[in-house]
């Protein structure tokens, strides 16, 4: 059960960049994705803006080498796997025992509410297969199915914790012996059932959203698609791994069914188990990937969670939801990507938006690119609904 | 390092959440889609709470309190669901009212509770409990990888209790669904003829069957969770042949050493033609149980059958309205669970008395 786990490689596709790549020149560029909606079809259109991948389904199908017609939560997964996959230089995936995680909190809802006006007015209407992928499992086994992975294919949905979580049960999946390789992150699309959900709990943002600061009023929604590839010690030694997965834990608020408790019990419990798994001291994190929404509730309870863990000695953080949106279920997933590549470049992300210091916190979020720092150690942070928190941390050996 | 089931709980079509012997006086029907026999949940949950929970979060407290009773645990280290379908429910009130309102207008309960993780989230809530919270939501490996990631995190010997289960409801619009793609079978059947009906399709079930689980033997306690293992759409009946022998042997043991399978014949002639296929080449001579029949079919059904198995090993005994083929030996020792979910998702649990 000693057996570490390594990062081979890593993929995104975001409302920022179809590629890592791309991803990294809008950090660099401090180009946030946000913008009006244009893909997503919604009576509230012209109210919120979003962080859509800037690509019609026909295009995003063209790239995963998918049908068109299937759902775009499907399509986003594909293509942000296949890239960690191809970066991890693992080759032929055949020749190795692979497990695929994926987390998602809509699955092929984007579909299923295209179909049901139809079925609403008649039970006989709308095409059955506009729904077939409607199940969150269904999602992942298309990619899956894509990629030739069978030793072990799973789905996670613990809301917006969901890529995190797939991180930890994939990394138990290599420890106990199950397989040797994971892709595990997460993916979501933007639909009208998410958008409109978080309209009635009054957390958007009319504005782009600007986590950590004393004048933020609420999220933007994001999607996209994020996925690390996870490898044993042994294939590792193989390979130049960007870094290690070296501690997680997973904790309830036990709070509310949305809110996050005031002092953020279950933040600092997934911080202080993370550290404890891999063994470090809280001066020991370089940087932080906050999971900072935007949000009046959330940030002030993650702030105060990592004050009590941290203070005085505060790591560079910044959220980059200030450039993603928030993009739920592969929010963990993308973050993770972002946190082993931040460990492998020495990357400090910038926090768009940042101006108004909060008055609750003696600390305040980096604000521009930078490169070529010695991190050592990077915490990601992922909170979600029914007070589902999880941190990660990965380390450079 | 074993793993102990200390407890179990089980809501479903039959009367299993008010204990008695097991499935004694089974509840008949005639129907292709049944339904939970509901306990009086509030004995657990809070009337007013009640009343704004849908079925899904109702049965899955309700069984996970009973499992936790019965290993006399009050707050688990670990609470882990598996639900291939979720709070389906509140997605349909909340799809149903985006739609009617264009929109516009819409209040955020059917939403807030529509999240898969809702059932772990507000067990959690309940039972004030702070550690590790988990959701899988994979088709028909749901709970089994609940029960996957249980043992994982037993094993690292963080946790003493886990608390884990799958949970999956019927709904009205998801009956409609399922029903269009032809998964069900035309006619009603009688619940004791279901499995020698001679057509294709199923009935439809539903239901929530928890276990806390443990690393030490409790006095109560009758079985070891001795494996779990899932087989992703095979190619042909030899793999998943291949599958269970290789199960067996990562247990230390042979088809000989089984002494009842249970299975998860649905009746549908097309579906349960695996299962002969692995009873002929594996298991000609066992004495065969079945499940679906009583609880119908759903992804999550899995847990029904275990649930029942570590009923069996406890009354040492199978009951009537369970036995399929033969009869079980006097000591019932190792009970193998051999479940698929429409021919793709193939799953193996192992139990042994302990």
């Amino acid at each position: 059960m000693s057996e570490k786990v390594w990062i081979a490689g890593g993929g995104v596709i975001s409302g920022i960049g179809l590629d890592l790549k791309a991803c990294l020149q809008s950090f660099r560029d401090m180009q946030p994705g946000m913008a009006a909606m244009q893909y997503l079809s919604s009576a509230h259109r012209g109210t919120f803006p979003v962080a859509e991948v800037k690509a019609d389904n026909a295009t995003l199908a063209d790239m995963a080498r998918m049908p068109e017609q299937i759902s775009r939560t499907a399509l986003l997964s594909m293509i942000a796997a296949r890239e960690a996959w191809q970066s991890s230089g693992l080759g032929d995936i055949s020749r190795y025992r692979v497990g695929f995680v994926s987390g998602n909190t809509v699955g092929g809802m984007d579909k299923t509410e295209d179909f049901f006006p139809e079925f609403l007015a008649n039970p006989r209407g709308g095409r059955l297969h506009q729904v077939v992928h409607h199940e969150c499992g269904s999602i992942t086994e298309l990619v899956a199915d894509m990629l030739g992975i069978r030793h072990h294919v799973s789905t996670i949905s613990t809301a917006c914790s969901s890529g995190a979580n797939a991180l930890m049960y994939g990394s138990r999946l290599i420890r106990n012996n199950m397989v040797d390789v994971v892709i595990a992150g997460g993916t979501d699309a933007l639909t009208r059932f998410t958008l409109n959900g978080f309209n009635t709990l009054m957390i958007l943002d009319q504005q782009p959203c600007r986590p950590f600061d004393d004048t933020r009023t609420g999220l933007n929604l994001g999607e996209g698609a994020g996925y690390v590839v996870l490898v044993s010690d042994s294939l590792a030694a193989q390979l130049q791994p960007w870094c290690r997965l070296s501690g997680f834990a997973n904790a309830n608020d036990a709070y509310h069914q949305t809110a996050s408790s005031p002092d953020g019990t279950g933040n600092y419990l997934a911080m202080k188990g993370a550290l404890d798994m891999s063994g470090l001291q809280p001066q020991q994190i370089g940087y932080i990937n906050l999971h900072g929404t935007g949000t009046q509730n959330n940030d002030v309870s993650e702030g105060i969670a990592i004050n009590r863990l941290f203070a005085p000695h505060f790591p560079a953080m910044s959220s980059t939801k200030s450039f993603t949106g928030h993009t739920l279920g592969a929010s963990g997933g993308i973050e993770a990507v972002f946190s082993a590549l931040a460990v492998k470049e020495g990357i400090i992300y910038p926090n768009a938006r940042f101006e108004h210091q909060m008055k609750e916190l003696p600390f305040a979020p980096a604000t521009s690119y930078s490169a070529g720092h010695d991190l050592q150690h990077v915490m990601s942070n992922s909170f979600g609904f029914g007070g589902n928190c999880s941190s990660l941390i990965f380390s450079r050996a | 390092m074993n793993i102990y089931i200390n407890g179990t709980g089980c809501i479903s079509p039959q009367e299993t959440a008010q204990g008695g012997p097991l499935l004694a006086t089974p509840r008949e029907y005639e129907q292709v889609r049944l339904s939970t026999v509901d306990p009086d949940y509030k004995q657990w949950i809070d009337v007013k709470q009640i009343r704004r929970m849908s079925r899904v979060v109702k049965m899955g407290v309700g069984a996970a309190n009973l499992s936790l009773e019965a290993a006399g645990v009050t707050t688990p280290d670990a609470i882990i669901t598996g639900t291939a379908y979720g709070c389906l429910d509140d997605t349909g009130v909340f799809l149903t009212k985006m739609v009617n309102q264009q929109e516009e207008m819409l209040t955020p309960t059917a939403f807030i509770q529509s999240t898969h993780n809702t059932v772990a989230g507000q067990i959690a809530l309940l039972l004030s409990c702070n550690g590790y919270n988990n959701t899988f939501v994979h088709r028909g490996f749901s709970f089994e990888n609940a029960l996957q990631d249980a043992i994982m995190i037993l094993k690292e010997g963080s946790a003493k209790h886990i608390l884990a289960g799958g949970v999956d409801e019927i709904t009205n619009y998801s009956h409609a669904l399922l029903s269009r793609f032809g998964l069900y079978k035309k006619a009603p059947v009688k619940t004791m003829e279901v499995l020698n009906s001679p057509s294709t399709g199923t009935i439809a079930g539903e239901g929530a069957a928890f276990f806390t689980l443990g690393i030490t033997k409790d006095p109560g306690t009758v079985a070891e969770l001795t494996g779990v293992s899932t087989l992703y759409k095979p190619l042909w009946e030899g793999e998943v042949i291949g599958h269970i022998m290789k199960f067996l042997e990562e247990h230390y043991c042979t088809p000989a050493d089984i002494d009842l399978i249970v299975t998860g014949r649905n009746g549908d002639i097309d579906q349960d033609e695996i299962y002969e296929e692995v009873a002929a080449a594996l298991f000609p001579d066992h004495a065969e149980a079945c499940f679906k029949h009583l609880c119908g079919e759903y992804p999550t059904a899995a847990g029904f059958g275990v649930w029942m198995a570590n009923g069996i090993i406890a009354e040492q005994a199978v009951p009537e309205a369970a036995e399929f083929y033969g009869k079980a030996p006097k000591k019932i020792n190792k009970v193998l669970v051999y479940n698929h979910h429409q021919g793709t998702h193939h799953s193996l649990v192992l139990l042994t008395a302990c």
